[in-house]
């Protein structure tokens, strides 16, 4: 091999770290609900698609984009109340494992009623960012990539602020502690759940729209979940930081795998290689980076 | 604390006996000789592909507690290893291709199964996804698992046992009836024996079960071995006997979510159960598409049926978690013991 390619090996390495950052836009939405109900909701990447296919659609209708996205957020909120209402109240109490598995039948509604509704056909969508790579110091990093990273930041930084100084935020934080607890101060858990639904809805939205105008809004966005649970593995299940350093870790090292090491396994390895960092790193710490130990009461 | 029920009945109880014996009867003695051709292709025998894996779901996620989402790639062991011991040892009969093709997904499933001795829920649930993915690329990525040929697809072998040759729906539905119904009595022996009970101790308290002996690494491996080893051979039967051609993309995700679905319809914890939900599975989509069609005519093209497919049979889960959450076999026992009782008063 000759003289190793720094600049090159910025480049990669940033350019990873950039869409790890988009990785952790979808980790968060589960983080949320985990927090606050202990549940994996399975459905986080049907909620993105449906978020992302109604605003493009909303958009295609001639609906200007503020209202559009002021529409799906008010779809998605009453989405929020309608899986609190049919699905997490029946179930409440059940093992977690259950409700998980209630999530998964909840992603085939979502994804079904998304698709029957607004077609099957890829949309095209257009935030007016441009993809244009700059230049910095010689390494070229991607616009759009930036933007989305900034975008990123601002939400868990809002996100961070809301648990910390708000009411609301407050009651999520008792709920994600003691639920029975939380029920005996008298906070009421079915409304904390709609918000949360709610807050993990936004969060879907703005994920859907950034990696829609990356991929194109169709069914495949629905599997970007499969891309942010090696995250959450990492970055552990209930810890917002958790979700970003666990994002940029895999995002850089899955880009700097498929450079370097990919061609060995004849490429086409960023699949499962994010799933085998994730696993090597669990049988170490077995909660991810952040996560809470788990204390088991017997 | 758990919801799952086991099925404590004493082993070989004699209405269970008699139950399966009398079922075995038809399906060996009657249904060979009524059903049409239809019937075995794009009922039967998909269904008892389904149910075998179902089964072996059922011992690693309703006796043992530990949730996989890597179903089908361990399907995919199954048929792809078949294939090649059949296809690359000499005079090995078929059967001995089956025995090794379940061993070698044992052999697999053992490997993912590892991360279960430290990981617990969730974190396990994601960490099964990885054999998923990593199998599905190995079998397409490395040629020599289906022999060079193009998008990994594999061609089935004849079929023959014995002497005896399995050709024709009929042969095939019968070959496949067989190996599910051994391993199915295989399976049931081995829930109500010791390691049965210990899968189900690990299950429902794994530190009580440390303390009453209960060697834990080694059941919760065995778990993975067990039902890795019956959901190879379910992937077998699904290569050979039911589709005869196949790929590794036909064994994707979206297969492993509707083996752990059939577990879930059908009953977690009960062998019974996935049979009872593998014939929801496979049966629903026809009626519905017969039904969509009779209803809405040309409105009801593929596209709308797969999408309301996938929307009924998410609602199917959430029901039956809501509502039943010991699934089909419970209600099946709830209208026997209904009609036992108003015959007894009759």
């Amino acid at each position: 091999m000759a003289e190793f390619d720094w600049l090159f090996f910025t480049e990669v390495l940033i350019g990873g770290l950039l869409s790890g950052v988009m990785y952790s836009l979808v980790a968060i939405g589960f983080v949320l609900i985990y927090k606050t109900s202990g549940v994996l909701n399975f459905s986080q990447g049907a909620l993105l698609l449906f978020a992302a296919l109604t605003f493009v659609s909303l958009v295609e209708k001639g609906v200007p984009f503020a209202a559009a996205f002021a529409i799906t957020f008010a779809a998605m909120v009453v989405i929020g109340v309608a899986i609190e209402r049919t699905v997490l109240r029946p179930l409440t109490n059940k093992p977690p494992i259950t409700l998980f598995m209630a999530t998964l039948g909840l992603s085939y509604i979502i994804e079904g009623a998304a698709q029957l509704i607004w077609g099957t056909q890829v949309h095209g969508l257009d935030l007016g960012i441009e993809d244009i790579p700059f230049d910095v110091g010689g390494v070229f990093i991607s616009q759009f990539d930036i933007f989305a990273a900034v975008v990123a930041a601002s939400m868990v930084g809002a996100l961070s602020a809301f648990f910390r100084y708000t009411r609301i935020g407050l009651g999520f934080r008792a709920v994600a502690d003691d639920q029975f607890a939380a029920l005996a101060v008298g906070l009421k858990l079915p409304w904390i759940w709609a918000s949360v639904w709610a807050a993990a809805g936004l969060v879907a939205l703005v994920a859907g729209l950034l990696w829609g105008a990356r991929l194109g809004v169709q069914f495949s966005l629905s599997l970007v979940v499969l891309k942010a649970l090696p995250v959450l593995v990492l970055g552990g299940f209930d810890s917002i930081l958790g979700a970003i350093v666990g994002g940029l870790l895999v995002g850089a090292s899955e880009k700097l795998a498929e450079v370097y090491i990919g061609d060995y396994f004849g490429g086409g390895i960023e699949g499962w290689f994010a799933y085998v960092v994730a696993l090597a790193f669990l049988l170490i710490r077995p909660s991810g980076l952040f996560g809470q130990k788990l204390v088991e009461r017997v | 604390m758990s919801t799952v029920t086991a099925d404590l009945s004493p082993p070989l109880s004699l209405p269970f006996h008699a139950g399966a014996l009398a079922v075995l009867a038809v399906a060996y003695l009657v249904v060979p000789f009524i059903g049409s051709s239809y019937l075995f292709e794009a009922i039967l025998l998909p269904f008892l592909a389904l149910s075998l894996a179902g089964v072996g779901l059922n011992i690693l996620t309703g006796y043992a507690g530990q949730v996989s989402l890597g179903s089908a790639a361990f399907m995919a062991v199954g048929a792809f290893a078949a294939y090649n011991f059949n296809l690359r040892v000499e005079a090995l009969p078929l059967i001995g291709s089956i025995v090794l093709a379940g061993l070698s997904a044992a052999a697999i499933g053992i490997v993912f199964g590892l991360p279960s001795l430290r990981l617990r829920g969730f974190y396990l649930a994601v960490s099964t996804l990885a054999a998923q993915f990593f199998v599905q690329w190995a079998l397409t990525k490395f040629g020599w698992f289906s022999n060079n040929s193009a998008s990994g697809v594999i061609d089935a072998p004849p079929l023959s046992l014995a002497g005896l040759s399995f050709e024709g729906p009929v042969g095939r539905y019968l070959f496949a009836l067989t190996v599910v119904a051994v391993l199915t009595f295989l399976a049931y022996r081995l829930v109500s024996s010791q390691t049965g009970r210990n899968f189900i101790a690990v299950r429902d308290n794994e530190t009580a079960a440390r303390i009453i002996g209960v060697p834990v690494l080694r059941t919760k491996l065995l778990a993975f071995g067990v039902s890795s080893f019956i959901i190879g051979v379910a992937g077998v039967l699904w290569a050979f006997a039911y589709l005869r051609t196949v790929e590794p993309a036909g064994f994707n995700l979206d297969r492993s979510f509707q083996i752990l679905f059939i577990v879930i319809i059908g009953g977690l914890a009960s062998i019974r159960g996935a049979f009872f939900g593998a014939a929801l599975i496979v049966v629903f989509p026809l009626v519905l598409s017969r039904l969509g069609a009779f209803l809405l005519g040309d409105i009801f093209d593929s596209g709308v049926l797969d999408m309301t497919q996938r929307i009924v049979i998410g609602a199917f889960i959430i029901l039956f978690l809501v509502l039943e959450p010991d699934g089909l076999v419970a209600l099946w026992d709830r209208l026997k013991s209904r009609i036992t009782a108003a015959l007894r008063r009759a």
